[in-house]
C-alpha cells in the first residue's frame, strides 16, 4: 500500500508540471536515423529497466509465495509429507466453520485498534515535544528510539513478567490502590490491553520520530503567523502541526496497520504456551495459523488462513487508499487555488 | 528433563535468556525456513562438528566437553526452551527436507507422531547395543519394519514431592515413610488428605490441574486412541471420569493453587509457599531444585497415587536429512550409554533408563542434598518398578493431551467456564482432529 500511495502522489506531482514536458523530448522529428531510433527506445524503455529489479524480484519473493499459497489452500495438504488431494474450497469452508477463527479476527482486530489509535497519537505528542528546543536534543531523539531497538521476545519476556496475574508487578500496584486482581492472562480485553501496550511501548518511539521528520518540514512561518494571529501552543499544535502532518499521518497508519493485523511475536511469547490462551483469548489470526500449520500438521487449513488474512488486509488497505486518495485530491485543490491566487 | 506435557520447559528466571533466544529462533523458523540447521560438517567421515538439539534439561553440557576431549569433534548445542517448540522446530525440518541438527531429541508424548514418519529416520539397531534398555523403552521406538529410530535417553518414574514443613504446620505428618503410608492409596485418598490439609493451611495442596492430570492420564491403558488409530478421547468414560474427578477436587474443594505448570506464576509460587504437594518424575527433581531455590523443607516420598505411573522421558534420533549421520549414531549411542546416563541422573536427576545404570551403586545410593538428603535413586528405582501400565499413545496424543490441559485450566486457572461448558469446548477440539 505503501508504493500505491507514493505512486499515487507522484502522479498528482506529475499532472501538476505536465504541460512543460509535451513541449520537450516527445516532439522529435519522426523519420530517423539508427541511433535517433535507438535514443528514443532508450528514453521509453530504460525507466522501465531501471525499476525492473525491484519487480523481479518482488514477482520472486512476493509475487510467487502468494500465489503457491493459494494453490496450497485448495489442496490436502500435510507439512511432512506434502501435497494431497485437490479439494477445492473444503479448506475455506472448513476455517469459516471454526469458532476459532472468528475468536481470532475478532482479537486481532482488536488488539490491532489497540495498539494503532493509541500509538499513532501519542507518537506525535511525542514528536511535537521533541520538536521544541531541547537541550541535548540527539539524547532525547534516542531515547524514544531504544524501546524499538529492544527485540520484541525480550519486550515480550518483560511484558508478561509484569502482567502475571497473580505475583506481576503490574497487578501488585493496582491492588495497593485498591483495584483488584485483573485477569490479565485469563480475561479477553485485559489481555489484548496488555499486548497492545507491548506493541506500543516498541512502536511508539518509532512513529515519533517519523512524525518528528515531517514536522521539521513544516515551515515555521506558519508558526509565527499563527502566533500574530493570537494562537496559542495547544490551539498551533491543532491547527498548523497536525493538518500539515497528515500525508504522514496516513503513511504511518497504513504501515501499522499492516503489521498490526499480521502481529504474531507479541502475543506467542506472551504466556509459556504460545497459543493464545486456553480459550483462545489473545490468538490472533497469524498465531491460529501457525497453530494449523506447524503443531497440527496441516498446510491446506493454514494457506487457508493466509488467504483470508491477505484478503482482510487488502480490504483494509482499500478503504485506506480511498481516504487516502480524498486527501491527496483535497491538497492538489488546496495547491491549485492556492497556485490561481499567486497568479493573480 | 523431558516432560510429556507439551511445554516441559520450566522457565526460570535466570534462563530467560537463553529462553528468548531459543524463542527467537523458532520465530525465525516460522517463517518457513528453518535457518538454525548447520550440518557443517565437511566429509562424512569425520566432521569437525555436530549439531545436537535438547530442550528443557537433558544435563548433557558437561558430557559434549567431555565428547570433545575424547575425540575431537566440537559439539554444538541447540537448546529449545520448551519440547512443544522443538517438536514444532524438528517437524518444520522434516518438511522442509533440511535444517534439522544431527542430533534430535524427541519427547515419548510426539515419538508416535513421528513414528508415522520413520523413514526419515537412520535406523539406529545395533548389536552392540541390544539389551541395553528397559524393554518397553526399546520398543516404543521400534517402528513396523523393526527400525530403531531412537535411543533411550531417560525414565519418568513418578514419586510425590512435599513440603514437610508445610505438612507440619497442618497437622499432618512429615517424615517420608509416614506420608508414603499416608498416600499410599487411590487418587480420591490423595484428595481426601488434601482436603484436611487445606483445611488447616494457607496453602493449596498442589499447583494446578494440569500437573495433576499428568499423573492421572498416565494410568490409563488407552487414553485417546485406540489401536487402530480411532479417536475415543472425547467419549472414554476413563478420560470423563477422571476429568470430572479432577476439576471437583480443583475447584469445589479448593485443592489447587490455580496456577498453570510452566507460567511465571506457576514459577514464582515455588518462592511463596504456594503449594504443599508435586508430583516428581526425576527430571522433576531439578526443576523443583531450580525454581525452589533456598526454599527449605521440600522432601519427596516413595508413593504416587493409583499405583506407579511415568511421566515422560525422551530418545536421542538421528534424521535421515544430516550429513554426517555415522557419526551423530555414534555420538548419540556415546550419549545414551549407561556411564553417560548415570553422569545425567548426577547433574540433573534424568533417570537413567539402561538396565546397567537402573542397578549402578551411583544411582541406587544417590541422594540429594536439597530434598532432605533423600535417598532418591533408591525411591525412583522403587516407583519405576511400581509402574504397570504403559499407556497406548497414538499420533494425535499431544494434541489431545494439550487440548484437555487447556480445558482443565479454562476452568481452574482462567474460570472463563464450569466444567461441562469446558468440556463441550474440548469435545469440539477433538472432533476438529478427526
Amino acid at each position: 500500500m505503501a508504493a500505491v500511495t507514493s505512486a499515487e502522489r507522484a502522479q498528482v506531482r506529475n499532472t501538476g508540471s505536465g504541460a512543460g514536458r509535451s513541449a520537450g523530448p516527445g516532439r522529435k522529428p519522426a523519420a530517423g536515423s539508427l541511433r535517433n531510433r535507438l535514443s528514443a527506445w532508450d528514453r521509453r524503455f530504460s525507466p522501465y529497466l531501471y525499476i525492473s529489479p525491484f519487480f523481479l524480484l518482488f514477482a520472486l519473493v512476493g509475487l510467487f509465495p502468494l500465489a503457491y499459497t493459494a494453490w496450497v489452500a485448495v489442496h490436502d495438504w500435510d507439512l511432512i509429507m506434502g501435497q494431497g488431494e485437490f479439494t477445492g474450497w473444503e479448506n475455506f469452508a472448513d476455517v469459516l466453520g471454526q469458532r476459532d477463527f472468528w475468536v481470532a479476527l475478532r482479537n486481532t482486530l482488536s488488539i490491532f485498534i489497540l495498539s494503532t489509535g493509541p500509538q499513532v497519537v501519542a507518537a506525535i505528542v511525542i514528536a511535537y515535544m521533541l520538536d521544541t528546543n531541547l537541550r541535548a536534543k540527539t539524547f532525547w531523539r534516542m531515547g524514544v528510539l531504544l524501546p524499538y531497538v529492544v527485540t520484541p521476545v525480550a519486550v515480550a519476556l518483560i511484558f508478561s513478567n509484569l502482567f502475571s496475574q497473580r505475583f506481576g508487578l503490574v497487578n501488585s500496584v493496582l491492588e495497593s490502590i485498591g483495584i483488584g486482581g485483573i485477569g490479565w492472562h485469563s480475561e479477553v480485553l485485559p489481555s489484548h490491553l496488555a499486548i497492545a501496550t507491548m506493541v506500543n511501548f516498541r512502536w511508539t518511539g518509532y512513529n515519533a520520530l517519523i512524525f518528528l521528520a515531517a514536522m521539521q518540514a513544516i515551515p515555521r512561518d506558519l508558526y509565527e503567523q499563527a502566533e500574530i494571529d493570537g494562537a496559542g501552543r495547544v490551539r498551533q499544535f491543532l491547527s498548523v502541526t497536525v493538518p500539515m502532518l497528515r500525508p504522514t499521518i496516513i503513511f504511518v497508519v497504513i504501515t501499522s496497520t499492516i503489521g498490526g493485523l499480521q502481529i504474531f511475536d507479541e502475543p506467542r511469547m506472551y504466556d509459556q504456551y504460545g497459543r493464545g490462551g486456553t480459550d483462545g483469548q489473545w490468538r490472533t489470526l497469524t498465531i491460529y495459523l501457525y497453530e494449523l500449520g506447524w503443531t497440527r500438521s496441516d498446510f491446506g487449513l493454514a494457506s487457508a488462513v493466509a488467504v483470508l488474512l491477505f484478503l482482510l488486509i487488502v480490504a483494509i488497505g482499500i478503504i485506506n487508499f480511498s481516504i487516502t486518495r480524498r486527501i491527496a485530491d483535497a491538497e492538489a485543490a488546496d495547491r491549485r487555488i492556492r497556485r490561481q491566487k499567486g497568479a493573480r | 528433563m523431558s516432560t510429556t506435557d507439551h511445554t516441559p520447559g520450566p522457565r526460570p528466571r535466570r534462563h530467560l535468556a537463553a529462553a528468548a533466544a531459543a524463542a527467537a529462533a523458532l520465530m525465525l523458523s516460522a517463517c518457513g525456513n528453518e535457518a538454525d540447521g548447520e550440518t557443517s560438517g565437511s566429509e562424512a567421515e569425520a566432521p569437525e562438528s555436530l549439531t545436537v538439539t535438547t530442550f528443557n534439561e537433558f544435563g548433557y553440557e558437561e558430557l559434549f566437553e567431555e565428547y570433545e576431549e575424547l575425540t575431537g569433534i566440537r559439539i554444538e548445542h541447540n537448546k529449545v526452551d520448551t519440547a512443544e517448540n522443538a517438536r514444532d522446530a524438528l517437524r518444520n525440518s522434516l518438511g522442509a527436507g533440511t535444517g534439522a541438527s544431527d542430533i534430535e531429541a524427541v519427547e515419548v508424548d510426539w515419538l508416535v507422531e513421528f513414528m508415522q514418519y520413520s523413514d526419515r529416520f537412520e535406523d539406529l539397531s545395533d548389536p552392540e547395543v541390544e539389551g541395553r534398555w528397559l524393554d518397553w523403552k526399546y520398543q516404543d521406538a521400534v517402528d513396523e519394519d523393526g527400525r530403531l529410530i531412537g535411543y533411550g535417553t531417560d525414565v519418568g518414574p513418578q514419586a510425590l514431592c512435599y513440603r514437610a514443613d508445610l505438612f507440619e504446620e497442618a497437622g499432618l505428618p512429615t517424615d517420608r515413610e509416614e506420608v508414603a503410608e499416608l498416600l499410599d492409596g487411590d487418587w480420591e485418598n490423595y484428595f481426601e488428605v488434601g482436603r484436611e490439609f487445606v483445611a488447616n493451611s494457607e496453602a493449596a495442596w498442589y499447583s494446578g490441574s494440569d500437573n495433576i492430570w499428568q499423573g492421572m492420564i498416565n494410568q490409563v491403558e488407552v487414553p485417546y486412541e485406540t489401536e487402530d488409530g480411532e479417536i475415543i478421547a472425547d467419549t472414554n468414560p476413563e478420560v470423563k471420569d477422571r476429568y470430572d474427578a479432577l476439576v471437583t477436587a480443583s475447584v469445589d474443594d479448593g485443592l489447587s493453587a490455580g496456577l498453570s505448570q510452566w507460567s511465571g506464576d506457576w514459577t514464582d509460587a515455588f518462592q511463596r509457599d504456594g503449594f504443599a504437594t508435586m508430583l516428581c518424575p526425576g527430571w522433576m527433581l531439578g526443576v523443583i531444585e531450580g525454581n525452589a531455590d533456598g526454599v527449605e523443607g521440600w522432601d519427596i516420598a516413595d508413593v504416587f497415587p493409583g499405583g506407579g505411573g511415568n511421566w515422560g522421558g525422551s530418545y536421542l534420533t538421528v534424521p535421515s536429512q544430516g550429513e554426517n549421520v555415522e557419526a551423530a549414531k555414534e555420538l548419540a549411542a556415546w550419549l545414551t550409554a549407561p556411564e553417560q546416563q548415570i553422569k545425567a541422573f548426577e547433574a540433573i536427576g534424568a533417570f537413567p533408563s539402561t538396565v546397567e545404570a537402573l542397578e549402578s551403586e551411583e544411582v541406587q545410593s544417590a541422594t540429594d542434598e536439597f530434598f532432605n538428603d533423600a535417598p532418591v535413586g533408591e525411591i525412583l528405582a522403587n516407583r519405576a518398578e511400581a509402574v504397570e501400565i504403559q499407556p497406548l499413545k497414538g499420533p494425535n496424543y499431544l494434541l489431545i493431551n494439550v487440548a484437555i490441559q487447556d480445558a482443565l485450566n479454562r476452568v481452574d486457572v482462567d474460570g472463563v467456564d464450569d466444567a461441562e461448558s469446558s468440556w463441550e469446548k474440548f469435545v469440539d477440539d477433538v472432533e476438529a482432529m478427526r
